[in-house]
């Protein structure tokens, strides 16, 4: 029923000599929600494993509750997983499935009968009870597996994808379901997803990761707002990645200057530590990135517009600076039901604010 | 999890623990005794001589019986991979009823002894037996034929022994190939014929490339069916290992012939190498075609060739045929049907006509007359049978344990841990399946002379291991492959503990397939006869080595009403193996 603290560190773990899970180290404080976020392949399932006890670490250690369990059985660390890919038993119907852990347990068949009734209530399906796994859709699999791990209440869940085969709507439906499921029994959770959005809403803090080791573990706004590094920077969200150069580092931020440019503009630091003289990008939103017509050129680049593209509720605007050598830049706003006001082969001014401009070192330029 | 980690600490360790009981076996019971034969053959009390090898060679009698082998088996190849295609074809397309029918009687015909089967077909043929008097009502002959002890009845013989063995083997393969690739090719415009001939059959290629050979090495150690079947004529080699161990004790020249049969084999296996590449044994599809596309040019142009002529000239003919919208473009035609139950009949029909035999006054002529348990009354009486049965059960039941106990956990080995040379270690796995048997169990015989093992229900129980141990690990390895070991995790993040893990997830889901692998090597020792032919005899012989006996001896209604007994006692277990195995599959 409680819930607890999980903390690893210097976990490693190694294929041959394929480095599946560089040595790591992190800590989930109490009836947090984190989510581990990365491209396919980058350890997130090898890191969940580790923690359940379901492979073994070559080096490094996990502590439950300030306990050490890096050698505890699987059986003995009261977390619940939920499979990336089910797992479900085929010889044994939803009901026994999800009725596994508590027989387990040794609790009671009455007691256990009313738990899963209520476990398959919160998952919307009680009427699949009786049937065998092959029976359900994936995305009813995918629930049950759920059902299946939040009967026993463990102390920490582990998610690998739980919502990963399911529609939009069940999938807003079941991450409300979650984030309830998590405020009431404040269980611990470390869950994965490949979706951005998912794990902008429903973390406390996402960790995301990158071949094997963390990239950066922070508050979803840290991490869209103040990436450490361009792959952040990429990896959450659209991003314009200007090349500059350090003039000058001061408490509030940096001077900078744009390359192929004269003048000195602001940025804001996203953290490191910044010397004069070093190469480094500067991340702008699209949607901090002010769009005017050229002729009124209060703006600090020009480029043409070479594409508009409206995609629900945002438009976006594709432009081509003018300087040789830049990258295309893509800046967006709010549709409105009036039609853009900009023609494609058009010249534009592109403006921002400093406080919009974030400094990240630029690990190929240093 | 403990042991999970000692696992990956000590993995030479654990591989030996788990490997070695299966290498000893077979070192001590197959290389070392099949090595002293080779050895006896080149070597007498003075030391090195070739003698033997003079001997064997002085005369064209002993070459005349290879060839005569080798006819006999190529022959009986060519039909078992001809008839069996249509009959596997078949069962990959039916639906899963009609499929659970067919494959259940060729499952029965193929766990229904050789002795049994061979012994039928004595019946049949006999001047009084059914296709005499079948042939005299008709008005075709006049007075009885003799069908038996020729060429005809021993081709027969051998076809009805190994077509179900081409079938199943020719099965595996085809149960595998996509169905919505012949689909995919009408789609693109190609006729039924065409997508048969240019998709399936190059498909089904490596099926029928592993039945041949499995069908031609079985064959060419085969003595059963030409000792009962055939004349003086129709000798096959591994009968003359019998003559010189049993009548004349010749080692020497019994390893000299052993020598000459295995070359044989291994000349088959390396022209089979160098044209398809031995991994199709196995039914690896790609291989096959690997190995075949290499060799492009002329040869893979003419094949392609034939095959687009044999689609066109398919679909021709269907064209002329009705309109056949009434069915479903994957239902099998009429003429298919008819043909396989045709074949089907015949190689089920002797050990079914045998059955009311056994029942009657007549003897063993048809018609039967009468209705009398005598036969079987006499069979209970005897204690030579009873004692016969209760033996082979109890090597059979030792077989499967012995098998079970070492093999499993090879399979555990061969599929879970990444080991060195897993292809060498199968292949030496597997040798008991395509070395001769004769050769084994002639230097077994000679091992178990030296050490006192001959005659004892042990010795054979190790025999019989050594031969049905290939199949265990070949089975448990296809379950184990099938086993999602997350499964395990996920029982042991619930709460589980090792045991329990066992308890209710890994054994209930692999239990069925450990039991049909346990019944596979309980009826491969149960029906063995060419170990248990030089291990056994007298009131120590097993089952078909009395049977084998009797019916050398005598043609009696005794041996029918044993037949009765064996048939109905394999259609039972096969129907409960079957079940089992479905039980598995529908998961
Ligand atoms: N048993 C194994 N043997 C060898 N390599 C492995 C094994 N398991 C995982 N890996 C490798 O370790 C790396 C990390 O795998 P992991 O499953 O943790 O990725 P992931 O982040 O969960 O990816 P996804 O989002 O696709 O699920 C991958 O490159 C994978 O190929
Ligand atoms: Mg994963």
């Amino acid at each position: 029923m409680a819930s607890s603290s999980l903390r690893v560190s210097n976990l490693c773990k190694r294929y041959g000599d394929f480095v599946a899970l560089a040595p790591t180290s992190l800590d989930v404080a109490k009836g947090e929600f984190l989510t581990l976020l990365g491209p396919s392949g980058s350890g997130k399932t090898t890191l969940l494993s580790l923690i359940a006890g379901l492979a073994h670490p070559d080096e490094g250690r996990i502590l439950i509750d300030d306990a050490d369990v890096t050698h505890s059985p699987a059986y003995a660390r009261d977390i619940g997983v939920v499979f990336q890919n089910y797992a479900l038993f085929p010889h044994m119907t939803v009901e026994e499935n999800i009725a596994f852990p508590l027989k387990m347990r040794k609790m009671a068949d009455a007691e256990a009968r009313k738990l899963t009734a209520e476990a398959l209530e919160t998952v919307r399906l009680p009427h699949v009870a009786r049937r065998y796994p092959r029976e359900l859709s994936g995305g009813q699999q995918q629930r049950i597996a759920l059902a299946r791990c939040i009967v026993y209440r463990p102390a920490i869940i582990l998610m690998d994808e739980p919502l990963g085969a399911l529609d939009k709507k069940l999938r807003d439906q079941m991450q409300l379901e979650i984030k309830r499921i998590h405020r009431e029994l404040r269980t611990t959770i470390v869950y994965v997803t490949h979706d951005q959005e998912e794990a902008m809403t429903m973390s406390d803090r996402i960790c995301l990761m990158n071949a094997g080791a963390i990239e950066q573990l922070g508050t979803p706004e840290d991490l869209y707002f103040r990436p450490r590094s361009v792959f952040v920077a990429d990896f959450l969200g659209e991003s314009n990645l200007l090349s500059a150069t350090v003039r000058d580092v001061d408490t509030e931020g940096l001077d900078i200057v744009l390359a192929d440019h004269e003048a000195q503009l602001r940025a804001v630091g996203n953290g490191s530590a910044f010397t004069a003289g070093e190469p480094i990008k500067v991340m702008v939103r699209p949607q901090n990135l002010v769009v005017e017509d050229a002729a009124a050129g209060r703006g600090r680049l020009t480029g043409r517009l070479t594409d508009v593209m409206i995609s629900g509720s945002l438009t976006r605007l594709y432009i081509a600076p003018e300087a040789a050598g830049m990258a295309p830049l893509v800046a967006a706003y709010p549709t409105r039901s009036s039609a853009a006001p900009y023609e494609i082969g058009q010249l534009v001014s592109l403006g921002w604010n400093a406080a919009d401009a974030v400094a990240i070192r630029d690990a190929k330029g240093a | 999890m403990a042991k999970l980690r000692a696992w990956q600490q000590a993995p030479l360790l654990n591989w030996a623990a788990m490997g070695a009981p299966l290498v000893l076996l077979l070192v001590f019971f197959l290389v070392y005794p099949v090595g002293q034969l080779l050895l006896l053959s080149i070597h007498n009390d003075r030391g090195f001589t070739l003698a033997q090898y003079r001997q064997l060679f002085a005369s064209s009698v002993y070459l005349d019986v290879l060839l005569i082998t080798l006819k006999i088996s190529l022959v009986t190849t060519l039909v078992c991979v001809v008839a069996g295609y249509p009959i596997a074809y078949l069962i990959s397309m039916v639906g899963k009823e009609r499929k659970a029918t067919l494959l259940f009687w060729v499952l029965l015909s193929f766990w229904t002894s050789f002795l049994v089967r061979a012994f039928a077909w004595i019946v049949l043929l006999g001047r009084n037996g059914v296709v005499n008097k079948l042939l005299l009502s008709l008005g075709i002959v006049s007075a009885p034929v003799d069908l038996l002890y020729s060429f005809g009845s021993v081709l027969i013989g051998m076809v009805n022994a190994l077509l179900p063995l081409a079938v199943l083997t020719m099965l595996s393969v085809m149960e595998n190939i996509d169905r919505n690739l012949p689909r995919a090719a009408a789609t693109l415009g190609a006729g039924p014929g065409m997508a048969f001939w240019k998709i399936y059959f190059p498909l089904s290629l490596p099926g029928v490339a592993a039945a041949g050979i499995m069908v031609f090495v079985t064959a060419i150690g085969f003595f059963i069916v030409p000792a009962l079947l055939g004349g003086r004529r129709e000798t096959m080699i591994t009968q003359l290992i019998i003559d010189q161990v049993q009548q004349t004790m010749n080692w020497g020249f019994a390893g000299a012939i052993s020598v000459l049969l295995l070359a044989v084999v291994l000349i088959v296996f390396t022209v089979y190498d160098r044209l398809l590449g031995l991994s199709t044994m196995t039914g690896a599809a790609t291989a096959v075609r690997a190995k075949l596309s290499r060799r492009s040019g002329l040869f893979a142009r003419i094949g392609d060739a034939v095959l687009t002529l044999l689609g066109a000239i398919s679909d021709r003919i269907i064209g002329l045929l009705p309109s056949r919208r009434d069915r479903g473009p994957d239902t099998p035609g009429l003429g298919l049907q008819g043909f396989v139950w045709i074949m089907l009949t015949v190689i089920s029909a002797p050990t079914l006509l045998m059955i009311p035999l056994s029942f009657g006054t007549g003897g063993l002529n048809w018609p039967p007359q009468g209705f009398t348990l005598h036969w079987y009354q006499e069979v209970l009486q005897s204690p030579v049978w009873t004692q016969a049965v209760i033996r082979s059960l109890l090597v059979g039941l030792g077989t499967g344990a012995l098998a079970m106990l070492i093999g499993t956990p090879a399979a555990f080995l061969l599929v879970r841990s990444n080991i060195p040379a897993k292809g060498a270690w199968l292949a030496f796995i597997l040798s008991p399946i395509v070395a001769p048997r004769m050769i084994i169990a002639v230097g077994l015989f000679y091992v178990f002379a030296r050490i006192g093992l001959v005659g004892s229900a042990f010795g054979l129980i190790l025999g019989h291991t050594v031969v049905a141990v290939p199949y265990v690990v070949m089975t448990m390895m296809a379950v184990l492959r099938n086993y999602d070991t997350r499964l395990d995790h996920a029982a042991q993040s619930l709460g589980a503990r090792p045991f329990a893990t066992l308890r209710h997830i890994t054994f209930p889901i692999l239990g069925a397939g450990m039991m049909s692998s346990f019944l596979f090597a309980f009826a491969t020792s149960f029906d063995e006869l060419t170990i248990a032919l030089f291990a056994t005899g007298g009131l120590n012989a097993t089952l078909p080595k009395q049977f084998w006996d009797e019916v050398t001896l005598q043609v009696s209604p005794v041996i029918a009403a044993v037949s009765t007994c064996l048939f109905i006692f394999m259609g039972i277990l096969i129907f409960v193996a079957e079940r089992l195995r479905r039980r598995v599959a529908a998961r």
